[in-house]
């Protein structure tokens, strides 16, 4: 088990008991910062520390927040800024947002009053994926208790900014998590994307300018004001990538949860800190770093940066694995970031069937809007029914490769390349599987649980 | 009879006009608290949210289609979702949905003989660190077993009432 300094911050008071009720959270130091913030410092000196803080978006496109909160136009009183918290957590293997609406939403909410006060906005819709009932409840009910303070009403903490916070419940679609297709739902039409230009901070919800960030970027917010920016940035191992943040694992480790660490981890870290894999006689096979559109990585491929001015030569000839999870680096290693949230898969998984199992989904979820997105994740889908049940060729496999090609660059929205991008990785890296079972009739035994059935209690029928 | 919401759901409604610039923003909200009363989102239900909003019932109609969440046909009074998306998938998923459809005695898409269940497939629902999982109407179970899955449905189908036998309609319902 590596030593890691996992500083605890955003999750300081995950472990308190009722730890998401106003009176502990409170008790617990919840909007302390808050109120010194909004007594004695300016919008501007509160943007400024955000900006300092390098804090890069949580919700999957890493995108600094600080920038895009410098997007918004100047002030106008006929057009009201809004915030709003993209709470629709439903990309695959993600599952840590929901940590701190179940937890801790009083922290989301601070970082809410806080941000609001800096962008100038009076009102916040946070967008909650409607299966969340939990989180919503919690919400709902910190925000009943904040009005009955008077923290959230006509003068927050006794200055002339008047804030409210409403929770908007989902329908249940996976795009609605991009963020033009989120104000659309919160609008109350189908959750279809937005064509961009014009980005949400000019032209957003209701048509008025408007901050969409994701619900750890906002809880972030409380933490980087009570620290300051700059300390809170050099938490990060990497630069231009600050702070602490939550990491996520899921699949064949022993202990798969959610922590919290310093920006930078491993993914080897990783599956240590989760306490390695789940059975010592299946070795690691593969790992989606950052929720499912996110480039699967394998820990026998080794970095190959020679150049000394390549942005990975220090982590030449190392494993994949070995790279710190930051969204330059992992740009620059053919993936992406993401959500921080891993998918660790061992030598029982046949990657045909979970890239089976990947492109059912983004065809169910596409839209359908962009004719290369609704056919492309139709075909791709189709194609690895074909090689999984053993009715292809070895042609079908190239297929795979053309079509994602043809998907990538020219949708409205991101989800083609996210579907996209993991398939080609699959097929390049994984391609003896996808050809042996396109000659061989088929994947052999395609079931994704073989190994852990026993754990289950037996297999059933 | 149209569709009418209670008194007590109708003053919430009242209430959630107050949250946004526009009547329409409160589409989704109101089908959602419509659905609570009804189980289901009836042509009565998007008659009613029609009215209410202003739209037209194609326009209402048009948003239903679009989210999984908003039942189109009727279902049985509790509904079992079971992730099958990767992270569940390789935990277990498929077992536990195997055995789901053994207990229950119907197929992902249908409703259970006694009536009681609906089973239906989910994909990820922001559980996969606890899995395999499922939702059973509004609350998440996790980290489940074989056993675990037969005490929740068992404690649930106890507290369900006996129901007519499921409509014929509920077997054509298995193509989601
Ligand atoms: C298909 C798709 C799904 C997305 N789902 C989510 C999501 O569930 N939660 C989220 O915060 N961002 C999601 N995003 C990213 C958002 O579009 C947007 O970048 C993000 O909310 C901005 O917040 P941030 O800058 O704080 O990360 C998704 C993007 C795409 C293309
Ligand atoms: S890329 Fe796909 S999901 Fe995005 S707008 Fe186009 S069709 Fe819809
Ligand atoms: S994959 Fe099942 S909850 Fe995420």
């Amino acid at each position: 088990m590596s030593t890691i300094d996992t500083t605890c911050l955003l999750t300081d008071r995950y472990a308190l008991a009722d730890s998401f009720t106003y009176a502990v959270a409170e008790k617990a130091g919840a909007y302390a910062t808050a109120r010194k913030v909004l007594t004695g410092m300016q919008p501007d000196a509160i943007k400024a520390e955000v900006k300092a803080a390098n804090i890069r978006g949580r919700g999957g496109a890493g995108f600094p927040a600080g920038v895009k909160w410098g997007f918004l136009p100047p002030p106008d009183p006929n057009k009201p800024v809004y915030l709003v918290i993209n709470a629709d957590e439903g990309e695959p293997g993600t599952f840590k947002d929901r940590t701190i609406m179940e937890k801790d939403p009083h922290r989301l909410l601070e970082g809410c009053i806080i941000a609001m006060r800096a962008i100038g906005a009076h009102t916040t819709y946070i967008y909650v994926r409607g299966e969340l009932v939990t989180s919503i409840k919690r919400l709902e009910q910190g925000i009943r208790d904040l009005r009955a303070k008077g923290v959230l009403g006509k003068r927050p903490f006794g200055i002339d900014h008047a804030m409210d916070i409403h929770v908007h419940p989902g329908g249940g679609a996976y795009i609605c998590g991009e963020e033009t297709s989120l104000l659309n739902s919160l609008e109350g039409y189908r959750g279809e994307p937005r064509l961009k230009p014009p980005f949400p901070a000019v032209s957003g919800a209701f048509g008025m300018p408007t901050i969409v960030n994701n619900v750890e970027t906002i809880a972030s917010v409380p933490d980087i004001l009570k620290l300051g920016g700059a300390a809170w940035s050099a938490l990060s191992r990497l630069p231009n990538d600050g702070g602490t943040r939550l990491y996520g694992v899921s699949g064949h480790v022993k202990n798969p949860h959610v922590f919290e660490g310093p920006v930078g981890l491993t993914l080897r870290e990783m599956i240590d800190l989760c306490g390695g894999m789940l059975d010592a006689s299946r070795p690691l096979k593969g790992v989606i770093p950052g929720g499912s559109s996110t480039p699967v990585l394998r820990p026998d491929d080794l970095v190959h940066a020679p150049d000394a001015a390549h942005p990975l030569h220090a982590w030449h000839g190392k494993s994949h694995l070995d790279v710190p999870m930051g969204v330059d680096t992992m740009r620059n290693l053919g993936t992406m970031l993401g959500t921080c949230c891993a998918i660790v898969m061992d030598s029982s998984v046949n990657m045909v069937e979970a890239a089976r199992n990947l492109m059912r989904f983004y065809h169910h979820e596409s839209c359908g809007q962009c004719t290369p997105c609704r056919e492309g994740t139709g075909w791709l889908a189709e194609i690895c029914d074909r090689i999984a049940d053993g009715h292809a060729t070895e042609a079908d496999v190239e297929l795979l490769v053309d079509v994602s090609n043809n998907m990538m660059g020219n949708t409205i929205c991101a989800l083609a390349d996210g579907t996209a991008m993991p398939m080609l990785a699959f097929v390049r890296k994984f391609r003896g599987e996808f050809l042996a079972a396109a000659r061989e009739g088929g994947v052999k035994n395609g079931r994704l649980d073989q190994a852990v059935v026993p754990l289950l209690g037996g297999r059933a029928a | 009879m149209p569709f009418q919401l209670t008194p007590e759901r109708d003053k919430h409604a009242d209430e959630l006009f107050t949250r946004y610039p526009t009547k329409r923003a409160v589409c989704i909200p109101l089908l959602h608290l419509c659905q609570e009363q009804n189980g289901w989102v009836s042509d009565d239900v998007i008659e009613y949210v029609a009215t209410r909003l202003g739209l037209s019932t194609a326009q209402v109609k048009g948003v239903v289609t679009f989210y999984t969440m908003f039942h189109q046909r009727p279902v049985a009074p509790n509904v079992v979702w079971v992730c099958r998306t990767l992270s569940c998938e390789i935990r277990g998923g498929k077992t536990i949905q195997e055995h789901l459809e053994k207990r229950l005695g119907c197929h992902a898409g249908e409703t259970s003989a006694d009536g009681k269940f609906s089973l239906r497939k989910a994909e990820c629902l922001a559980g996969c660190g606890q899995a395999p999982m499922l939702q059973l109407n509004d609350e998440l179970y996790e980290n489940l077993t074989l056993a675990e899955v037969d005490r929740i449905i068992d404690a649930v189908a106890a507290k369900t009432p006996t129901q007519a036998a499921p409509a014929a309609s509920h077997a054509a319902a298995a193509k989601e």
